[in-house]
């Protein structure tokens, strides 16, 4: 099975050094950067399926040139090469325009499996794996919490997380997954991995690589940061501090008047 | 915590960066929250000994060619640095794997590192260091065990104590006298790989230590213990060179350990510098805490780079290396032993209970200043070096 995984580069939520551009969009340069949790346990469910199904895992990040950094990291999980999309003019780049150039730079790969993040802890936009199922004319498979290919099929089925349990999806590959934590916690890479890591081939390409059409008209995005306020800071807690059963009826009358139970 | 700080003449490369800060994601992650455990259970962590088996961390100080990454001395040092800041038992652990090969690497034919080297690179096996006994601690001279040849075979009897890992161990380098006749007490003893599953080795008996707990310190008795011949390493009479080549390259992984205890207890003091109020504000805005962090840091510091410069010139060769290795090992222990100490002050009363580490962080501290040579016996080694250089 051949499996690509987007991998993105986001801001290291341990560093606690996110700063704003100019343009009132995160400042890339400003924080060092680790791959984005979500697509950590998609990459993780990748790893797992080529360990049983045998195959490759491959990577594709859109980023500043610095990403090779963090790509290296995923590579030495177990992924056996990188994809980067880089180019000054995608500095900022909104979601359609992000959706665009990974549905390019991922119809130029052969793959069976499309796997991402649900979303990522940046943009939290949720929509990038959807959009580029829907460029390619994949079928999308979210919220995987499992995924069981047959590659002799050539289908995949998929346990989706629902409010009420899991749904059963199935799909013709190619396809693509979205997943979150439910997917499996990732591995540690191991010394000989990260060794191992620094020698596998992170190709880099332009906009110009990935043909016409993806660079955004007049060079401006549609979207633009008009300005930028932080969220009202939340009311203290409630405190309750009468015994263990009288409380329990306090919260449960709470609930129930907000008709959340 | 940020990242430790490199500069002056040491530069490390990309290699041992990224190397050294897996190994920390891994101290943190994966031992910090088993530290106080391991103390408190006194039991060697086997769950450890897997995670740094699964992640070649035992690999480290091994040749590529028996399955290691090998890498040189002072990424053996900053593992050990950082796994010792999480954890001191877990740094031993690779510390004394290292300390048990080096003996092979060095003194052993191409058949006998092919035969051991490689289930000690993966972490299947563990070696241990058998050289001190009773009677026979800074004066290697004093030993007694004796192996004695019988036709293709050693007959090995006799006691060794304080051992460390000797009782979960696959093989003990035993040191032991074959030429009793020899001119020099130096030129008396051989280094014998001994598999402890041979009959008449046997633990008589595991050390109750104020420190370093969860790492098994075992006396060990020797009955008979009938071992190939091709399981010596080196020529007969050559064990006490061994021994001594082996502290040049072993010294600077207890100095490690000792940087990354005196660390750990740094990073925890300044911590709760920040947390813990008194007088309506944080201790840490108190200039007599201030002081002793200040000075806490700059002692740890100061034997990292004397560490990394030692690693460096002893990888290279140096005909100092005896030296370097005390000097590192000196200056280290001190100041582990100095700021963890300092770090229990911080902390007053809570340093003192086991609800925070600096107290464990102080007992492992103080072995640092007594095994692999004590600092009396550094000392002698720098003034030999520095007297018969005038």
């Amino acid at each position: 099975m051949r499996i690509l995984v987007l991998t993105k580069p986001v801001p290291d939520p341990a560093a606690n050094a996110e700063r704003l551009g100019a343009d009132l969009r995160l400042d890339r340069a400003a924080s060092p950067t680790v791959v984005n949790g979500n697509d950590e346990y998609a990459l993780e469910a990748a790893l797992q399926l080529v360990e049983v199904h045998g195959g490759e895992v491959a990577i594709l990040t859109m980023a500043p040139p610095n990403a090779i950094e963090t790509m290296r990291k995923a590579l030495a999980m177990g992924a056996l090469r990188g994809v980067l999309v880089t180019d000054p003019a995608l500095a900022g780049a909104d979601l359609p325009t992000t959706v665009r150039v990974l549905a390019a730079a991922a119809a130029a790969e052969s793959f069976d499996l499309l796997l991402a993040g649900l979303d990522t802890s940046d943009g939290t936009g949720g929509a990038v794996a959807a959009g580029i199922a829907a460029r390619l004319g994949l079928p999308l498979l979210s919220a995987a919490a499992r995924i069981e290919p047959d590659p002799a099929a050539g289908r995949v089925r998929v346990r989706r997380l629902s409010a009420r349990g899991y749904d059963l999806l199935e799909a013709p590959m190619p396809a693509v997954i979205s997943g979150t934590q439910a997917l499996g916690t990732p591995r540690y890479p191991s010394l000989k991995g990260i060794m191992a890591a620094r020698s596998r081939p992170i190709v880099t390409k332009t906009l110009a690589d990935l043909g016409p059409g993806l660079a955004p008209e007049g060079g401006a995005w549609s979207s633009r940061v008009l300005g930028v306020e932080k969220p009202p800071s939340r009311a203290a807690g409630r405190m309750i501090t009468v015994p263990a059963a009288e409380a329990a009826r306090e919260v449960a009358d709470y609930f129930v008047e907000r008709r959340l139970i | 915590m940020g990242d430790t700080p490199v500069h002056g003449s040491v530069r490390l490369t990309e290699e041992q960066i990224l190397l050294r800060d897996a190994v920390r994601v891994l101290a943190d992650e994966r031992v910090a929250p088993r530290a106080a455990e391991v103390d408190r259970d006194g039991e060697f962590p086997q769950d450890i000994r897997r995670l740094l088996a699964e992640h070649d961390v035992f690999a480290i100080p091994f040749a590529e060619r028996h399955g290691g990454l090998g890498a040189d001395l002072l990424t053996l040092a900053l593992a050990i640095e950082q796994l010792s800041r999480a954890c001191a038992t877990t740094g031993l652990m690779l510390a004394v794997q290292a300390l048990g090969a080096i003996p092979i690497q060095v003194g052993g034919t191409e058949e006998q590192r092919d035969r051991w080297l490689p289930g000690l690179a993966s972490g299947e096996r563990l070696i241990a260091f058998g050289l001190t006994e009773a009677d026979a601690g800074s004066d290697p001279g004093g030993i007694r065990t004796r192996a004695v040849l019988d036709g293709d075979e050693y007959v090995i009897d006799g006691s060794k104590r304080f051992i460390s890992h000797a009782s979960v161990a696959d093989y003990v380098v035993v040191f032991a006298v074959t030429n009793p006749e020899a001119d020099k007490p130096s030129r008396r003893l051989s280094a014998i790989v001994v598999e402890t599953d041979r009959p008449g080795f046997r633990v008589t008996r595991l050390e109750h230590k104020m420190g370093l707990r969860g790492s098994p310190t075992a006396e060990l008795a020797f009955d008979g213990v009938r071992v190939p011949v091709g399981n010596r390493l080196g020529a007969e009479g050559q064990g006490f060179a061994l021994a001594m080549q082996t502290f040049e390259r072993s010294r600077p992984g207890i100095a490690a350990q000792a940087v990354g205890i005196a660390q750990g207890a740094l990073e925890a003091a300044a911590h709760y510098a920040t947390q813990r109020r008194q007088f309506g504000r944080p201790i840490g805005d108190l200039q007599m805490i201030q002081a002793m962090l200040a000075d806490m840091d700059a002692s740890t510091e100061a034997a990292r780079h004397l560490l990394y410069t030692a690693c460096q010139e002893i990888e290279a060769g140096s005909p100092a290396s005896a030296r370097w290795a005390a000097l590192c090992k000196l200056v280290a222990g001190d100041a582990a032993m100095r700021v963890t100490t300092d770090a229990v002050q911080v902390f007053g009363g809570y340093g003192y209970v086991e609800d925070y580490p600096v107290e464990r962080m102080m007992r492992d501290a103080k072995i640092t200043q007594l095994y692999e040579g004590t600092q009396q016996i550094q000392r002698l080694i720098v003034a030999r070096a520095l007297l018969a250089g005038s």
